[in-house]
Formats: structure tokens, C-alpha cells, sequence
């Protein structure tokens, strides 16, 4: 078969078309193009200002398409875990109904739509929705038909059985043509009945032709014998039952002998006087010509082409197919000189060329989700290695890739994608950790949707990148407290230590910690970073003190100098909350450890002596000395007490 | 592919650049204003930080200059967007000559920028304190010898790839040689070194760019000189005592001068699975490779002749924009062109019409075409191509 040649598709953009340049700029889901003029020396020139947003793909924006995107990602889901240990051969009932299943969405969706359009006021949705619904119908067509021929992969006898049941749902109009004639008056006098006949035989409906003949059987009392002979015929006519006993031998002898006996009443004019039976029996007996002169009735070639089949080769085998297929469509299309893209898609099928099949759908039809499916289930039946060796998991990652990212443009259906990328082995993950950190983080709570998918995959990269954005923002937004827990998420010390200086900062200038919740929760988050730990330390002080456990506090404060855990810039903050507990009527320092306590103030006034200058500004310098001298009052006192205290309680 | 929405930029003159922010939620775009008659000023590149950084954009100019803004949200709590605005934390003043190109260093990197020059400098500033992007310190200075004009980061993250960037020049001296250099650091000498020259390059390039590495052990590089190039750098077997610069082998993807003449843009789609070039013949063309890594156009772009003028384009889509100049204070200062934030609307756009390929098969769309229904040529900016953009799965042999 002749490839299709695609010439790239032509986008017009509403600016200059000659003598300048059109810019672009690539968007997670977009693309900006502008117009501009590029030249090496700079350029002058007068533009149109004007930035214009190019989308690939329209259909996910559609509201009911949407259904069908999120009802094929539940399928798709589980057709990833239909078990391996199965043997194929039992396998196959599930895949059937699997792809079933993806039609019945198509259908639905088609419905839907089709509601849509027909009551729609405006005409441009209405052509719209319409225009959906079309190619809706064609897909499922192609799937329909590729479900026979090849996942179900019916043999000879029941193959025709299926191919009948094909036609029959997409070319449901005689059904209404059908009601349309029953409900009239007088139907056998409609001016449709025989074309109802007539689309019944063709399509094998015979008990249902039977019944519309029984009117004017009664109407023509005359032509009773006629009348009879032609419902013994229809009556008698052999259909291959694939669940009995009969062998497909049997069946063709048995239909052979019936099909003698039409060909007889034929030969012998038996339906001469009546030139609408004689055409039933000439249709009956296969009679191409007959056939050809209802191309209305029958209305595309492939319908032809089942109707010959029934009607000549009810046995016919999957591989002669191709034959009858192409020789259908030429007869069949004479008049018209080009076929249609849907007409090569059938072919291919009817030749079993898959890959074909794949290619020619992803040209014509304008969107992923069917080639995407359709290749994935094809290649869970292990039909694309069996058909091209160096394809086959390629391909169906390929489109499943497609597909998926052209999903994650949307800004809900990205979610969906997720699973899509999770089932593709070889890009799948590299793909996802490209396009997840691309999903805008609008909130907190969409942020921490796709923080879980990320720490769901162990994609620790991703989830340290989220929480960092995350944190970056908080902290540009003085929101330090979401900061510094989206920073320990993030598992970042250095920019813990940031916060954690803005939060002492903060309690500095106003004597208040913000976000007491989260720094009385930190538990072991506080080992991020030095500072931090302080920080989460220095409030459980404030705690100890506010609960009067004036002992621990005090224990604590010292520990915080002592083990070095408090920065020296802050040593001085500490020693002055040491003064209200060494101003207690009862002592609360011991001996030694006010020893420590005044070890930590001389080490700190004597760097502040060396390094004059360093620490804060001249006019604060006398506060600061009267502060020294108030520490050292009160720690000689305390001194004092606390040895007086001690002797007593030893003695 | 079709037009989905057209925005009037606050700009008098013509676009130089427009850059989508990480998640594709505002753009910044620059131009050489009205006020600015002259070449002088011109801001060729805007390009914005990852956003673990901020929000922070880098331009870089004619005027020798690259600056570094960034986006301050107001003390209050109010988190209303007018009320940010952007101040310019930095310019950087040491290339002589016209800066032709800024790009930020990859974030594993830290927050680094790297700006090159068409006295052929490649310059990489760090920024030692992400709080503090007034600071900035110069790392490397890196002579290339031809002038530049264009600049791209290996985006790979991999621990196997040391840092690696390429490097352009539009020198349309043909017997320079190679106009593509290649530039690897070395952790020992803790300097980049020139890696590769891709010596079958010789014409003037204008633009090149890294494709993501999509954990592959090779890099992809596009290159838009006289035609689109697409080639591969296999990174050779290292001696494990060598401490030379990583050498490659240098195979050439895809080549295509479908733009007739100069190409001036290429860039990556996010997963590397489209390439967009624009060059003289008027068009932005996409690339595509199937599965079995055969290149092909897929899409063109074209202006269609009907330029939306700038105040009676869009009025929708104009009362949506939030202006706000970016460089208006410093313009008084330098007397140097602007550039322009604002924010699109965040609307979605609502699905076009689609054309059918194929027949109605059935009974369904038979009631669907008694309406009386006459398909319309919608207003701009729902424009709509009736092709399908697909590529396409290659028969084997093909």
C-alpha cells in the first residue's frame, strides 16, 4: 500500500506574511509566535506588537471529550494489570471485552455530543460537535472492525458472523427508515417499503425482511404462491452457528445446497412478475450487478463488500480477505477516482497491515487518543511483534508518550497522564519528571497533589524542587512560617537557617515568635540545621519559662551557650533573659552553674572589646555597658545565694 | 494547531523576544521601544530564572549591559498581583561590546548567568546569595575568539556530564572554522575548558539550543545557522587517568533548509519531542522525529498577510493585561530601551472548530446534517487549520 504523503500542516497567524520574521517561544502546552525581524546589526522597525498563543491540541478543552479521556483512563488502567501469567490463549475473552469496553465510551460520548449538536442554537458549536461526532463514528468504526479482525481474530464461518454484526451497527438507519414505514398507515404502500426490504436483505436481517414481506403478502393475494416461496427461501437461508456441533464443512455443503436452490428459482423466472422478489432473489443468489445498482441502499463499499461475502463466500477465511476488500472498493468507488483516507484505513485493515492500519489513522484523524488505545491493547495481544519485528513496544510508548504529554497540557487532565507515563518503560519516568515540574503550583493544595505524585515515584528531585519553590515564594511573601515547613520538606538547611534567622530576627524586633504551631512541632525536623535547632530550642525555653519550670529553663538556657548551639550574635539576648530568673526570691542558677553563666558573659565582653565596632552602633554602647554591669550585679548575687544555699542544704 | 488567543503586548515597537516563565503562566517579552530610535539599546534576550530562585528575570542589551531583575511582592499581606512590581537588581557591565545572549546555568548549578558577547566573551556570574541578586560575582571569563552570539546549557543533571555549555557565532567568516564550540568544566582545574569544535559548522549561527537529555547517555544539540542542523554528541570512552575535557563524536541528526535562506531561532519543546525553528522565509517550522528517530516537518506557521494592528487587535484580550513596565525607571537613567512584563489572562480558550476528515458512516451524523447549519468563519482569534498536525509513524524501509 502507497504511503500517504503528509505535507506538514499550515497554521496561518494572523501578522505580516512577507519581509519579517516570526519569533516564537515555547510554552509547556503552547506556543507563542510574534513577529519580529531578526538581523545581526540590530534592527528598526515597526511591528505589530501583538503576541499570538498556539495550541496543538483543541479537543481536551472539550467538556464531553473530556468523559472520554477519563472514562479510556480507567480501562486503560486495567488492561496495565491484566496478569502476564495468564496464557494469552485465555487472555483474549478479556482483551474483547476491553476493547468493547473503549467503544461503548466512544459511543456514549458520541451520543452525548451528538445531543449536543442537534439542540445547540448556535451553529458554529453545532458544526463543531457535529464535526466531532463524525470522527467519533469513524473510530469506533476502525475499532470496531479492527476488534474483529484482529484481536478477536475470528476464524472462517464466524468472521462473516462478525462482519455482518460490524455493518449492521454503522449502518443503523434502516432501523428508523424501518419505524418510519411501520407507523404509516399503510406500509407496504409506503414509498420506502421496498428500499426497507431490500437494506434488510443486504444485510442479512432476514427474519426482519420476512415480516415486512408478510404486508404485502396479504395486500397481493394473487402472488401468495409467490409471496410463499420467497419467505421459504429467506426462511431457509444458512447462518454458520460458531457454538454448535455443525462444522464448517457441513455449513458449506448446507449452503451450497440452498444457495443451488435460490440460483433454480432464478433460472427458472419464478419471480418474474415481480421485479421487487426478483431483485431479493437476485440479491440472494450474490449477483454483483444487482448489488452495484443499490449503492445507495448500501452506501459505502465495505457494506458491499459484507453483502457479497454473505451472499457468495459465507466461509470466506481472514487471509482471502484482502481480495474481496480490494476488489469491493474498485468496483464499488468507479466513479469516484480518489478514496478517501477512512477507505485506505479499512483496506489496510482488511489486509491485516496493523502498522498500516496505526499510521494512516494517526495522519487522518486528528487526535492521539485512538491510535494511543488502540496501539496499547494491539500490543498487549502481542499482535504488533508478530507483525513487525522491530516495532511493537517502540510504537505503542511512542504514541502512549504522545498522547499522555498531550494531556498534560490541560490543567486538570494532566492527572491522568501520570498513569500513562507510569506504563511506558523506557521514557515514561523522564517524561513525567519533565512535565510535572511544569504544572503551576496556582496553591498550596495543588502543590502538595503533585508533591505526592512525585514521593509516590521517588522522584526526590522533583519533590526537593517543588518544596523549594514552594518555600521561595512563601518567604518573598513573608509567609515565614509555610516557608520554613515547605524548606524542611525540602530537607534545604541552608535556607532553614535563612528562616530560622528571620524568625529570630522577628522575635528580636518585636519579642514574639509568629507560627508557634510549627516551631513547637518540629520534633527531630529541628536537626536540619544549626540554626534551626536553636531556634526550635530557644522557644521551648520561652515555653519552660511561661509554664514557671523555672529550673529547666534556666538548665536550658546554659545549655544552649554551653554546647554551642546558640550563634555569639545572639548570646547577649540569651544572658538578658537569664536576669529575670536569677531575680527569683528562690535560687534557681547552682553555683556552678552561674560560674558558667558568667564564663559565657566575660567571653562575649571580652570579644566585644577586641573587635570594637562589630557590634552594633556607638549609641547603643551605654545600654550595652549598663546591661554588662546589670548581669554581672545579678549574677554576683545569685553567686552568692546559691553558695549560701548549697552549704546549708549540705550541712 | 491554531491560534488560540491573541495578546496585544504593551510595547510601541517591534518584539525582540518573549520568554514563558517555567510554568508557562506569564511571559516577559522585550523590544526596542518607540522611545529608542536608534540600534543602541535594543534588548535582544530576556530569559527567566528557575523558580526555586524567585521570580527573577535576566535581559541583556545593546547598550554591553545584561541586567537581573526581580519581582517584589508589597509588605502587605494582600496578594493581589498589582501589587508586585519589578526592581533591577543588577546590571552587569563588564562586556565591552554588545551583549548578545543570557541564559541562567542549569539549577542544580546554583543560581548562575551566563551572558556572551560579540567581542567573543562568554562570561559566567554566580550569584553567591539567592537572597541577595544585587551581588553578583564574575567565576569565568571565557575567550571563544569569534564573536557570539548565541549561548546554551547542557541541561543534563547527571552526575556522568560534567557541566557543559555551546557556544554560537555569527562570524560569516567562512574560513574561522567551526562557529559551534563546545565547553566542559573540570572539576581538577576548576575551569571550562573548550571540549569540541564542530568543525562542519562555518557559517554564521544565530542561534543554538540543548535538547533535555531525557537520561540518555548522549546530547542533542540544534543549531540554526544557513539551515537547521540537529546533531549528536556521543560522549567517547574516557581514559580513567585523563583529565582533559570529555571528547565526542559528532553525528549529524537531521539537516534541513527548508527556511530557504538564514535561520535565526531554534528551540526545544519540553520533552524534546518538537523542534521549532523560524528563519527568513517568514515561518516558525516544527520538527518532529518519529519513533524510529526519522526527522520531518510537521507544522509551519505562517503570517497570513493580516497583521492585527496593535490598539484594534484584541480588546478582549488587551482590557485583560496587566501592564507594568519593568524597565521604565531605569530607561530614564540609561536612556536605554525597555522591556515589558505583563500577565495573560489566564481564561482558557474555548475549543474551535474542527473540520472532519472522514465520512460520516452512519446514521448519527445524517440528523446531524439536516440541520440547517452553515459552517462559519469564526472571528479571530479562533483561526483553525484543517489539517490534522501529526507526524507520523515511518513504514520500515522507508
Amino acid at each position: 500500500m502507497e504511503e500517504v504523503d503528509v505535507e506538514p500542516a499550515i497554521t496561518n497567524i494572523p501578522a505580516a506574511s512577507a519581509g519579517t520574521h516570526l519569533g516564537f517561544a515555547w510554552g509547556p502546552g503552547d506556543i507563542l509566535v510574534y513577529e519580529t525581524l531578526y538581523k545581526a546589526s540590530g534592527a528598526i522597525g515597526s511591528g505589530c506588537p501583538c503576541i499570538h498563543e498556539v495550541r496543538k491540541d483543541e479537543d481536551i478543552y472539550s467538556p464531553i471529550l473530556r468523559k472520554l479521556f477519563n472514562e479510556s483512563h480507567h480501562i486503560f488502567v486495567g488492561l496495565q494489570t491484566i496478569g502476564e501469567d495468564l496464557p494469552s490463549k485465555n487472555k483474549k475473552p478479556q482483551f474483547v471485552s476491553i476493547s468493547k469496553n473503549y467503544r461503548s465510551v466512544i459511543r456514549a460520548c458520541m451520543e452525548e455530543l451528538q445531543q449536543v449538536a442537534v439542540s445547540s442554537k448556535v451553529a458554529d458549536v453545532a458544526t463543531q460537535y457535529g464535526n466531532q461526532v463524525s470522527i467519533l463514528l469513524a473510530i469506533e468504526l476502525i475499532w470496531n472492525l479492527c476488534e474483529v479482525l484482529f484481536i478477536d481474530a475470528a476464524p472462517a464461518g464466524s468472521l462473516l458472523l462478525h462482519l455482518l454484526d460490524w455493518v449492521r451497527l454503522h449502518k443503523a438507519d434502516v432501523d428508523e427508515k424501518a419505524r418510519e414505514v411501520l407507523q404509516s398507515e399503510s406500509p407496504a404502500e409506503h414509498h420506502d417499503y421496498w428500499n426497507v426490504v431490500v437494506s434488510y436483505v443486504l444485510q442479512g436481517r432476514l427474519e426482519e425482511a420476512r415480516q415486512m414481506l408478510v404486508k404485502q403478502a396479504t395486500l397481493q393475494p394473487a402472488a401468495r404462491s409467490m409471496y410463499k416461496l420467497m419467505d421459504t427461501l429467506l426462511s431457509k437461508m444458512p447462518f454458520y452457528n460458531p457454538g454448535g456441533t455443525q462444522t464448517l464443512t457441513e455449513f458449506d455443503v448446507k449452503w451450497r445446497h440452498w444457495h443451488e436452490e435460490v440460483d433454480r428459482c432464478l433460472q427458472d423466472n419464478s419471480f418474474a412478475s415481480n421485479k421487487h422478489l426478483e431483485v431479493i432473489c437476485k440479491i440472494l443468489v450474490g449477483d454483483e450487478d444487482t448489488l452495484l445498482e443499490h449503492k445507495d441502499l448500501l452506501s459505502t463499499w465495505y457494506h458491499f463488500l459484507v453483502t457479497r461475502l454473505l451472499f457468495c463466500h459465507p466461509t470466506v477465511k481472514p487471509t482471502e480477505l484482502h481480495y474481496y476488500a480490494q476488489s469491493c472498493l474498485t468496483m464499488f468507488l468507479d466513479s469516484r477516482s480518489v478514496p478517501e483516507p477512512l477507505d485506505s484505513i479499512l483496506l489496510a485493515a482488511f489486509e491485516f497491515d496493523i502498522h498500516q492500519v496505526i499510521k494512516d489513522c494517526s495522519i487522518a484523524l486528528n487526535n492521539w487518543w485512538f491510535v494511543a488505545h488502540l496501539t496499547d491493547l494491539l500490543d498487549h495481544c502481542k499482535l504488533l511483534q508478530s507483525h513487525n519485528l522491530h516495532f511493537g513496544s517502540n510504537l505503542r510508548e511512542f504514541l502512549l508518550l504522545e498522547y499522555a504529554s498531550g494531556l498534560f497540557t490541560h490543567h486538570s487532565l494532566w492527572q491522568l497522564a501520570v498513569d500513562y507515563f507510569d506504563h511506558c518503560p523506557e521514557f515514561g519516568r523522564v517524561y513525567l519528571e519533565l512535565q510535572i515540574e511544569r504544572v503551576p503550583l496556582d496553591t498550596e493544595r495543588k502543590a502538595l497533589k503533585v508533591l505526592r505524585i512525585c514521593e509516590q515515584r521517588q522522584m526526590s528531585e522533583q519533590v526537593r524542587s517543588i518544596c523549594k519553590i514552594m518555600a521561595m515564594r512563601a518567604l518573598r511573601n513573608n509567609r515565614l512560617g509555610s516557608a520554613l515547613s515547605w524548606s524542611i520538606r525540602a530537607k534545604d538547611a541552608a535556607f532553614a537557617t535563612l528562616i530560622s534567622e528571620k524568625f529570630l530576627q522577628d522575635y528580636c524586633a518585636r519579642g514574639t515568635f509568629s507560627d508557634l504551631d510549627l516551631i513547637d512541632n518540629l520534633g527531630p525536623a529541628m536537626l536540619l540545621s544549626d540554626r534551626l535547632t536553636f531556634l526550635g530550642k530557644y522557644r521551648e525555653f520561652h515555653k519552660l519559662y511561661g509554664e514557671k519550670r523555672s529550673g529547666e529553663a534556666a538548665k536550658l538556657l546554659l545549655s544552649l551557650m554551653t554546647a554551642k548551639i546558640a550563634p555569639r550574635s545572639f548570646w547577649m539576648t540569651l544572658l538578658t533573659d537569664a536576669l529575670p530568673l536569677l531575680e527569683q526570691k528562690e535560687v534557681i542558677f547552682s553555683a556552678d552553674q552561674t560560674h558558667e553563666l558568667m564564663f559565657c558573659l566575660e567571653e562575649l565582653t571580652s570579644l566585644n572589646t577586641t573587635a570594637p565596632g562589630a557590634d552594633g552602633p556607638m549609641q547603643d554602647e551605654d545600654t550595652e555597658l549598663t546591661k554588662v554591669e546589670l548581669l554581672r550585679l545579678a549574677l554576683a548575687r545569685n553567686l552568692a545565694r546559691a553558695i549560701v544555699k548549697e552549704g546549708t542544704v549540705e550541712a | 494547531m491554531f491560534v488560540a488567543r491573541s495578546i496585544a503586548a504593551d510595547h510601541k515597537d517591534l518584539i525582540h523576544d518573549v520568554s514563558y516563565d517555567f510554568h508557562g503562566r506569564r511571559m516577559a517579552t522585550c523590544s526596542s521601544d518607540q522611545s529608542v530610535k536608534t540600534h543602541s539599546g535594543s534588548v535582544w534576550r530576556v530569559t527567566w530564572a528557575h523558580p526555586e530562585f524567585g521570580q527573577v528575570l535576566a535581559s541583556c542589551s545593546f547598550d554591553r549591559t545584561a541586567a537581573v531583575w526581580e519581582e517584589i511582592v508589597g509588605e502587605s499581606n494582600d496578594k493581589q498581583r498589582g501589587l508586585s512590581h519589578w526592581i533591577k537588581r543588577t546590571t552587569l557591565v563588564d562586556s565591552r561590546t554588545s551583549v548578545t545572549d543570557v541564559k541562567f546555568a542549569p539549577k542544580h548549578m546554583g543560581l548562575m548567568l551566563t551572558t556572551c558577547s560579540a567581542d567573543g566573551v562568554v562570561r559566567i556570574y554566580e550569584a553567591p546569595d539567592v537572597m541577595n541578586l544585587s551581588q553578583w560575582s564574575l567565576q569565568h571569563e571565557i575567550s571563544c575568539k569569534l564573536s557570539c552570539s548565541c549561548i546554551s546549557w547542557n541541561p543534563s543533571s547527571s552526575r556522568a556530564h560534567p557541566p557543559m555549555f555551546a557556544v554560537g557565532s555569527d562570524d560569516s567568516n567562512v574560513t574561522y572554522g567551526g562557529k559551534v564550540q563546545i565547553y566542559e568544566y573540570n572539576e581538577n582545574t576548576r575551569k571550562y575548558a573548550k571540549a569540541e569544535t564542530l568543525m562542519t559548522v562555518t557559517d554564521a549561527v544565530h542561534d543554538i539550543a540543548f535538547a533535555p537529555n531525557l537520561g540518555r547517555s548522549f546530547h542533542v544539540l540544534a543549531i540554526a545557522t544557513k539551515d537547521v542542523r540537529i546533531f549528536k554528541l556521543v560522549p567517547m570512552r574516557k581514559e580513567s587517568t585523563s583529565t582533559g575535557p570529555t571528547k565526542f563524536e559528532v553525528q549529524i541528526v537531521a539537516q534541513f533548509d527548508n527556511h530557504n535562506s538564514q535561520v535565526w531561532r531554534v528551540s526545544w519543546n519540553i520533552t524534546s519531542t518538537l523542534l521549532a525553528s523560524s528563519g527568513d522565509d517568514g515561518c516558525v517550522r516544527l520538527w518532529k522525529a518519529n519513533y524510529m528517530d526519522n526527522w520531518k516537518c510537521t507544522g509551519i506557521l505562517k503570517g497570513d498577510g493580516s497583521p492585527l494592528s496593535g490598539s484594534s487587535g484584541q480588546p478582549t484580550a488587551m482590557s485583560t493585561v496587566v501592564g507594568s513596565s519593568v524597565h521604565t525607571s531605569q530607561n530614564a537613567l540609561n536612556g536605554m530601551s525597555a522591556g515589558r512584563y505583563f500577565f495573560p489572562p489566564l481564561d482558557l480558550p474555548r475549543a474551535g472548530t474542527r473540520y472532519g476528515h472522514l465520512l460520516p458512516p452512519s446514521s448519527l451524523i445524517e440528523h446531524c446534517d439536516a440541520e440547517p447549519i452553515q459552517p462559519q468563519q469564526q472571528p479571530l482569534p479562533h483561526r483553525h487549520s484543517s489539517r490534522a498536525l501529526l507526524p507520523l509513524p515511518e513504514a520500515e524501509g522507508q
